[in-house]
């Protein structure tokens, strides 16, 4: 056998992992690496502007295609700009290879030029790290790398590779399976437990199931439909379990939680039975944990058995994965009616229209919002930033195509939505792609704007530009007696900035504009990016405050005439 | 953070990073780890850690549980319930004149300790036992002048056939964590 060098070990992996994308950046000490990708023309390289534009397009990628996402940095500043990134898909186990390349073995640990310790830097948010010291060890590595990535509950990890040692030779040699005595997931569900499960439901008259991402993750809407018709059960998803269940189905009841729909928070607390699904309690669901779901018994589905009784106690916890253990559970599962709890869901519904649009003239973020998702028909992608504009597109998100919003959950990254975009559009390359932006978290990463052009992706921005961080400005309003610090900002021409990066720039103003501009924009083959001048004072409802019960979530906002002086 | 002091027994890799790693573990959620000792086990490539930490059961369990998901953590096991022998190790210096040699030794002797180095001015006392008993023999021979002290912290096993945190196992079945408060506590003569 040939002796290759390091870097086309590192290629050939990747090859053979059927890696179709590297989201980089190159530097000093990863240039070995990058003086072998023109030898693989299947793998294609996108130029982030910024590493932490890669590594958020790498996680976006890797969410909607549901392969890991490969992301490439160099040393020192190239590695640590990966870190928010690298953040981001840790809280949503979300599968990222990253790949950096550190100084010269010999220069470890004596402060070389772009040296930083990333390894060290990112313990507590990769599943597992590992410095290759060895040319010999490249491609079990990063064999181990993809698999711990890819498998039981995903997660970000990364292999840090001094320069010399991508240099080194040695023979190639795939292994064909890793076995790891410290990981080795569950899959299937405990038998005793899914038929305990299954009692619960059958006995339960007013169950309501909360699915996460974990129903996204393991491809597992389907499974979870079954479920859900088969016991004629009401269906919640989280954040980011948004698209694991058919917006359009009777069943289904929109999100719960901080910015939830008011009739779910209130039914949480009514049901006596909680089947959570690849979801972990997070604090935006919960609200007071004391005051959680008073009446219910709880079933616990989860790939993670550190998640099991973290929050909440579960009654049944069934560790496994997600579709295998609905595959499970359905056979068990008594066919059942529950038709007073959906007509309490119709009730209230009725009674508590959280989401209901007011008649104006004016611009209205949710308006907009609502709009794009009307006008852009059944197979489009969304990728959202955080803040209000992200709420609102978690509420008004009704559609049935699986998978398709792409939202940062658990870390709450601002900037996140223009690097997602591209990464879904990468994903789905036939696809409309929207990405919702907030002006803020625009201005984090709108660096990344030109690899629309570079690469031709038709990216369809929506800025919701409301003048303010909205979100931070609805808390210094409700929380902090009006006083708003630091929420207004100074803006820069965004439609001059798309046309900069050699993009469509369209500036709305008017609510007679709306429609037109995003006909326009879906009409355009290009990237387009339309800078929506919204309502400045707009508050996100229905709002439980943070901390109390999920019983006094607030429906609709107070009457108030405030901040008009500001304007 | 009040509870009790929890003994903590695990399996891991021996790799660099490892101890890194189970340390911050800890350290993201505030803990203070009193006591840790890291040996190779009987395991080739394995070693064994225990580490004492003080905190209420749930949240020992809590990090416990996200220990076990450390990659290279094999095994992990709260023995604090279970029936275990515990020691510690203990270098004490101890200043001497002639005098007081023999007065030394004669506490030395009591605690069944050993001097191990002897000086013109001062002997090394190398004493085995529960924390309680090195406490004990501590507090004992400070009066005398006490110039150095080492200790190595709690290593413990689980007594009989229990294994305290056995072997891999191939197929992942074996592979459980056993939370506090599982299995009776009995009190065992740990001298």
């Amino acid at each position: 056998m040939t002796k290759m060098k390091g870097s086309e070990i590192i290629m050939e992996c990747l090859r053979k992992e059927g890696v179709e994308y590297i989201f980089g950046y190159p530097g000093g000490a990863n240039l070995p690496m990058y003086d072998e990708l023109h030898k693989y023309p299947d793998i294609k390289h996108i130029l982030a502007r910024h590493e932490q534009g890669a590594a958020h397009a790498g996680d976006a990628y890797a969410r909607v295609s549901g392969k890991a996402g490969v992301v490439w940095a160099t040393s020192g500043p190239g590695a640590t700009n990966l870190v928010t990134g690298i953040a981001n898909a840790w809280m949503d186990s979300v599968p990222l290879v990253c790949i950096t390349g550190q100084v010269v073995s010999w220069l470890l640990g004596r402060d070389g030029f772009q040296e930083a310790d990333i390894t060290g830097i990112t313990i507590p948010i990769v599943k597992q790290n590992w410095l290759v010291l060895d040319v010999e060890d490249i491609a079990p590595t990063i064999a181990e790398a993809f698999h711990v990535a890819t498998t039981g509950r995903p997660g970000p990890v990364l292999v840090d590779i001094p320069r010399d040692v991508q240099q080194q030779l040695c023979e190639f040699e795939y292994p064909d399976n890793v076995e790891l005595a410290g990981y080795q997931p569950t899959v299937q569900g405990h038998p005793q437990q899914v038929k305990k499960a299954a009692k619960l439901i059958a006995e339960s008259e007013r169950p309501l199931i909360l699915a996460g991402h974990g129903v996204v993750i393991s491809r597992a809407a389907d499974e979870l439909k079954e479920l859900a018709e088969k016991a004629d059960i009401p269906v919640i998803t989280t954040l980011l379990g948004i698209g694991g269940f058919p917006g359009s189905h009777e069943l289904y009841q929109g999100m719960p939680g901080m910015h939830g729909m008011y009739w779910n928070n209130i039914g949480i607390q009514e049901a006596d039975l909680l089947i959570a699904i690849g979801m972990r309690f997070d604090d935006r669901v919960t609200g007071s944990l004391k005051d959680f779901a008073p009446k219910a018994k709880i079933i616990h589905i989860d790939i993670d058995p550190a998640e099991i009784g973290k929050n909440v106690p579960a009654m049944i916890p069934i560790v496994g994965d997600v579709k295998a253990v609905l595959q499970q559970l359905i056979p068990h599962v008594v066919p059942a009616r529950h038709d007073d709890w959906k007509h309490w869901f119709r009730e209230m519904r009725q009674k508590h229209p959280s989401i209901a649009i007011p008649d104006t003239d004016k611009v209205l973020p949710q308006y907009v919002i609502k709009k794009i998702y009307e006008l852009s028909g059944p197979d489009a992608y969304y990728a959202t930033g955080v803040g209000q504009h992200q709420m609102w597109a978690a509420q008004y998100f009704w559609g049935d195509n699986p998978y398709s919003f792409v939202t940062s959950g658990g870390l709450g990254t601002m900037g996140f939505e223009v690097p997602a975009a591209i990464g879904v559009q990468i994903a789905r390359p036939n696809d409309t792609v929207w990405s919702f932006c907030g002006d803020g978290g625009f201005q984090m990463t709108m660096e990344e704007l030109a690899l629309c052009t570079e690469y031709e992706l038709p990216i369809k921005f929506a800025i919701i530009n409301n003048h303010f961080l909205g979100m931070v400005r609805q808390w210094q309003d409700k929380f902090y007696a009006g006083n708003l610090s630091s929420v207004r900002m100074f803006q820069p021409d965004f439609v001059k900035i798309a046309e900069a990066m050699g993009i469509t720039g369209i500036r709305v103003t008017d609510k007679s504009m709306v429609e037109s501009s995003i006909e326009a924009a879906l009409r355009h083959p290009g990237a387009v990016l339309i800078d929506f001048h919204v309502e400045h004072v707009e508050d996100c409802y229905p709002m439980m405050p943070p901390g109390v019960s999920l019983s006094d979530t607030i429906d609709q906002p107070p009457v108030k005439n405030l901040l008009e002086a500001i304007r | 953070m009040s509870g009790r002091l929890h003994t903590i027994v695990a399996l891991v890799e021996n790799r660099p990073g490892v101890l890194n790693k189970i340390a911050s573990k800890w350290r993201q959620r505030g803990f203070n780890i009193e006591s840790l000792t890291v040996g190779h086990s009987e395991i080739p490539g394995l070693s064994r850690m225990t580490f004492t930490v003080d905190g209420q059961a749930h949240d020992i369990e809590q990090v416990t549980k996200q220990l076990f998901k450390v990659i290279e953590v094999v095994k992990i096991s709260d023995v604090t319930e279970q029936e275990t022998v515990a020691r510690e190790l203990a270098l004490i210096k101890i200043a001497t004149t002639k005098e007081t040699r023999s007065a030394v030794i004669e506490v030395v002797d009591i605690f069944r300790a050993k001097i191990v180095d002897v000086a013109a001015d001062s002997v090394v006392v190398e004493a085995t036992g529960t924390e309680d008993k090195v406490d004990a023999i501590i507090a004992m021979l400070t009066p005398f002048g006490l110039k150095e002290l080492v200790r190595t912290g709690r290593v413990a096993m689980t007594r009989g056939a229990v294994q305290t945190v056995g072997a891999p196992s191939r197929n992942g079945q074996e592979r459980h964590y056993k939370s506090a408060g599982e299995g009776k506590p009995k009190v065992g003569s740990l001298i």
